[in-house]
């Protein structure tokens, strides 16, 4: 645990060095990196141990009230630090090519330190066990959350997105305080309940403000307002963190908070399935309707979360019911799709970075034909997409599958009250869809086709400093995707982890057909290349110089070609009762109709079409009062004074 | 296991195209016409496979994963399935969430060559073909979930082994009529069939799948076409399954019996094509919708 915790002061301190060198020369930020790296290192060390099934723990007395010092290393932590290391360390070394202090010396330091300070954050606070330590942790994160967000703080879009940030996160740090007060007084110490120690009862309340908080920082539904505001804001390699890392820790404190409880009332799991379906239609479907590139994959990732609770919930049904094969897979699928999201969304930032570079817009139609321009770029993208839709052989389809498989164990063994879960496996086929639809959308308009703007005409591609990680992140993917069962013990002993004394009955055969979907993987990998093969060698060499079928029109433009939003009409249009988009313009009147505009805009539901307005109101409302009251004649403060005077004195006693 | 992958393979490869020669011979007679030869699907391949390419200057190597993926897909998912008196090949629980997902592998690298060509006619394929298909998928897995009621296991050889007809005699008969409706109106808008596409028009603006491949040539839309047959064979065999789940014992008879059952489903879609006109384009999603609802019914009357 030494090893873990030096790992986490290096990491957290790694951009502290280049705070004294000059702002704008590489010596800081190489430091910062290979700081950063050395400290990843350190923590793998302890990391590999509990991989292999040793539980690290240390703790020691400290001079802060309530319990010890204490942080512990378990199978469920490692669920979610191996990933962080994985993507942070990416993030890291992208960040020299993408972001390089020559080029932005007024934010370059700024953001090697936060983004040193907050991977420590995380890591400190998926190993607390005192919840004092723990909120410290997360209030660092958060803070150092707002101050990477506003890099760009000169830009008001930026400033907006990093306010909205820090109202929603403090909202949940608020929650987060009442139930873990409340829970030091239901377990007597500030340290964290073994697993299953605490009883039910009385314990609504603390899941509805752990709900309230944890929820607010994964992103759940109606609780996402930040998310895309923050992550279109932040630069890629720091919403590739936000999204692929510190939304999980939303998951991981609902995880780790359900664990402590020996028995779980019925209506959580419920709850939690119920918000998991929400998020995940609801994210995809707007994540279809938008056309900034970077606000579509946040929220794609409130899509993920969604479907992350789907995993999360039925594991808890079948705590409530008793359905040992329920919580395996449930909890497996939930896991492994934290892992999985966490790559594959990390991978999708830092390439959408890439092009935002290259390119040097965000609009999705402002790009076109980047794959020819930027063929590692857009490999590393494609795999990525295929992996987020969930499609085989990438790792998404592992463990969207679990889930499937968790939400028909109900048909087999009968009970009739959990016959509505049932509903999760259409629900998961739906948003399967609409997120290929969607990343069809985004891959065929952004990559495919001819160039739709001078700067994607002119695009390069991306430094090797930038590729790297990106080629490393999409290795993983297709190493979970291709041999799942690598992750087996993990999962199972996660489960254990989560369940604490109530161990699960030995239970093979649930997840044994990780290897037949292993060996379908490697099947379909070799066919794919075998036939692609066979067809490449044939077309090798072919001259390119005849243009696409237009119906006989001969001088087509990249102008007509199909745009984002009309390839995502025929859905948004089916949906419109969900999303509220508002068209503008387009009419068109007349034989010979003149020039006209037509613009289609899907602002957020939650935060632009029912938070915004009721709080300009309330804020309209008090400012007329706050002009009544003091309308700055003299004699009417006298007034207040004298009314002030007698009301105290008739007030108190003599 | 080898030797049962093989000859899967060689009955779906060398059987595939027989199915389009049969639903062509049938619209055929009912206009009056005497039609093209059977074995015409064979014809065309064939000669497809003798041409050379032309491309696009805008296309890339994703143009052609498309044809790629598409022929490969439905190889993989064959092995998932019992052809008649032959079990699948390659069988596990769950495998059924496998054989859903791996199509949606192919839409996805097809529509993704279809946008490869920046035409706005490609590109507006495109965009039908995964807008439709997002309201057949939760179909689709209502009816999976009707066929796994009860079962040990969730393999889709389990699912249509000895013990359907069983079911079918047993008080799940409604049910499984219902979602047999509900698979076949899936499979004729998975397959581009006449309500809801029509292969054979030649206006850009009113297709979906044809017009998603209308830059391919040669040996590449030979392959797209053999994919598409492949593609019908394989769903196609779901429901022959479905509705003739007979086992007479011998190995060789239930085959036939499988193959006798998919040229039914051929003359079947035949029929349909030739008596029905195709949908308006809007009324394609409110079809879809009422079929879900059908599965959905199916799955309340299976539960209760």
């Amino acid at each position: 645990m030494i090893w873990l915790l030096g790992g986490i002061l290096l990491i957290a301190g790694s951009g502290i060095p280049g705070l004294l060198l000059r702002r704008d020369g590489n010596a800081g930020e190489r430091l910062a990196c290979v700081l950063l790296l050395g400290g990843i290192l350190l923590c793998g060390v302890p990391l590999a141990a509990a991989f292999t099934g040793a539980p690290a723990a240390f703790s020691r007395p400290w001079t802060v009230p309530a319990g010890r010092f204490a942080v512990g290393l378990d199978s469920l932590s490692t669920a979610f630090i191996a990933p962080l290391l994985l993507v942070v360390a990416a993030g890291a070394i992208y960040g020299l090519g993408y972001w390089p202090q020559r080029t932005h010396p007024g934010s370059g330091r700024k953001l090697r330190l936060f983004y040193g300070l907050v991977s420590g954050a995380m890591l400190l606070l998926l190993t607390a066990r005192n919840g004092l330590l723990f909120l410290a942790a997360w209030e660092t994160m958060a803070l150092s959350g707002y101050f990477l967000i506003t890099c760009e703080d000169r830009l008001a879009e930026v400033r907006r997105a990093g306010y909205i940030y820090l109202i929603a996160t403090h909202c949940g740090t608020l929650a987060l305080f009442g139930m873990f007060a409340l829970l030091g007084q239901a377990g007597g110490t500030a340290l964290f309940p073994p697993a299953g120690a605490l009883p039910a009862v009385g314990s609504a309340l603390i899941f509805l403000l752990g709900l309230f908080g944890f929820g607010m920082k994964a992103g759940l539904m109606p609780l996402h307002i930040w998310l895309p505001g923050a992550h279109a804001a932040a630069p890629s390699h720091v919403s590739a963190v936000l999204s692929g890392v510190m939304i999980k820790t939303g998951i991981y404190g609902l995880v780790r908070l359900t664990s402590f409880f020996a028995e779980i009332p019925a209506w959580w799991g419920w709850t939690i399935l119920l918000l998991g379906a929400l998020s995940g239609i609801l994210g995809v479907l707007l994540a279809l309707a938008q056309h900034d590139i970077k606000r579509l994959l946040a929220y794609h990732s409130v899509e993920n979360i969604g479907i992350i609770a789907l995993g999360l919930g039925l594991a808890l049904l079948g705590r409530s019911y008793a359905q040992p094969a329920l919580v395996l897979l449930g909890l497996s699928g939930c896991l492994l799709h934290v892992i999985n999201h966490g790559l594959f969304k990390a991978l999708l930032f830092l390439s959408a970075g890439s092009v935002i570079e290259a390119v040097g817009s965000r609009e999705i139609d402002h790009f076109g034909g980047l794959l020819k321009r930027q063929r590692w770029t857009g490999l590393f993208f494609l795999g990525a997409a295929v992996a987020i839709c969930g499609l085989p052989p990438f790792n998404g389809f592992v463990s969207e599958w679990l889930i499937y498989l968790a939400a028909f164990t109900p048909l087999q063994r009968s009970d009739p009250a959990l016959f509505p879960a049932l509903l999760a496996a259409p629900v998961l086929a739906l948003i399967g869809g609409l997120a290929l639809a969607c990343f069809v959308k985004v891959f065929g308009i952004s990559f495919l086709g001819a160039a739709r703007s001078a700067g994607a005409a002119e695009a390069r591609e991306a430094p090797s400093a930038m590729l790297w990680p990106m080629g490393a992140l999409l290795l993983a993917c297709a190493w979970i995707g291709l041999l799942p069962t690598s992750l087996r013990p993990l999962l199972e002993r996660a489960a254990g982890d989560w369940l604490g004394a109530a161990a699960l009955p030995p239970l093979a055969a649930e997840l044994a057909p990780l290897g037949a979907i292993s060996l379908a993987a490697w099947l379909l990998l070799a066919l794919l290349l075998l036939v692609g093969w066979g067809l490449g060698r044939r077309s090798r060499g072919l001259p390119r110089e005849v243009g696409s079928w237009g119906c006989g029109y001969r001088v087509a433009t990249p102008r007509m070609q199909y745009t984002a939003s009309s390839f995502a009409d025929t859905l948004v249009r089916l949906f419109r009762f969900g999303l509220w988009s508002s068209y503008r313009g387009g009419r068109v009147d007349g034989l010979l109709p003149e020039a006209t505009e037509f613009a289609v805009r899907t602002p957020d539901p939650v935060l632009d079409r029912t938070l915004g307005p009721t709080f300009a109101l309330l804020g309209r409302l008090f400012q007329r009062l706050s002009c009544l009251i003091q309308n700055g004649t003299a004699a009417i403060y006298l007034l207040y004074i004298a009314l002030t005077l007698l009301v105290l004195l008739t007030l108190l006693p003599r | 296991m080898i030797s049962r992958i093989v000859l899967q393979l060689a009955v779906l490869l060398l059987f595939a195209p027989l199915p389009l020669g049969v639903i062509t011979k049938t619209k055929a007679l009912f206009a009056g016409r005497v039609g093209p030869p059977l074995l015409q699907p064979y014809h065309d391949l064939a000669r497809l496979w003798r041409k050379g390419f032309v491309f696009s200057r805008t296309t890339t190597w994703v143009f052609l994963a498309g044809p790629v993926v598409g022929l490969v897909v439905p190889l993989l998912a064959a092995l998932l399935l019992p052809f008649g008196g032959l079990p699948a090949p390659l069988s596990f629980s769950g495998d059924l969430i496998l054989f859903v997902y791996l199509f949606g592998l192919a839409r996805f690298f097809t529509a993704a060559a279809a946008l490869d060509t920046g035409s706005s006619f490609e590109g507006m394929g495109a965009a039908r073909e995964v807008s439709f298909a997002c309201l057949a998928e939760p179909t689709l897995l209502f009816s999976l979930l009707v066929l796994a009621r009860g079962a040990d296991r969730l393999a889709l050889g389990d699912l249509l082994g000895p013990q359907l007809a069983d079911r079918w005699s047993g008080g799940n008969g409604a049910s499984l009529g219902l979602i047999l409706v509900s698979l076949f109106v899936v499979l004729l808008v998975e397959n581009s069939r006449i309500p809801f596409d029509d292969p054979n028009t030649h206006l850009e603006l009113t297709m979906i799948h044809e017009v998603m491949v209308l830059d391919h040539s040669g040996p590449a839309l030979g392959m797209v076409l053999y994919g598409a047959a492949l593609k019908l064979m394989v769903q196609g065999a779901l429901l022959v399954r479905l509705a003739l789940p007979l086992q007479t014992g011998s190995q060789v008879l239930d085959l036939l019996l499988f193959l006798a059952g998919l040229l039914g489903l051929a003359v079947l879609i035949g029929v349909i094509e030739s008596s029905m006109a195709r949908l308006r384009l809007p009324r394609v999603p409110q079809v879809l919708v009422g079929t879900l609802l059908l599965s959905v019914f199916a799955l309340v009357l299976v539960l209760r």
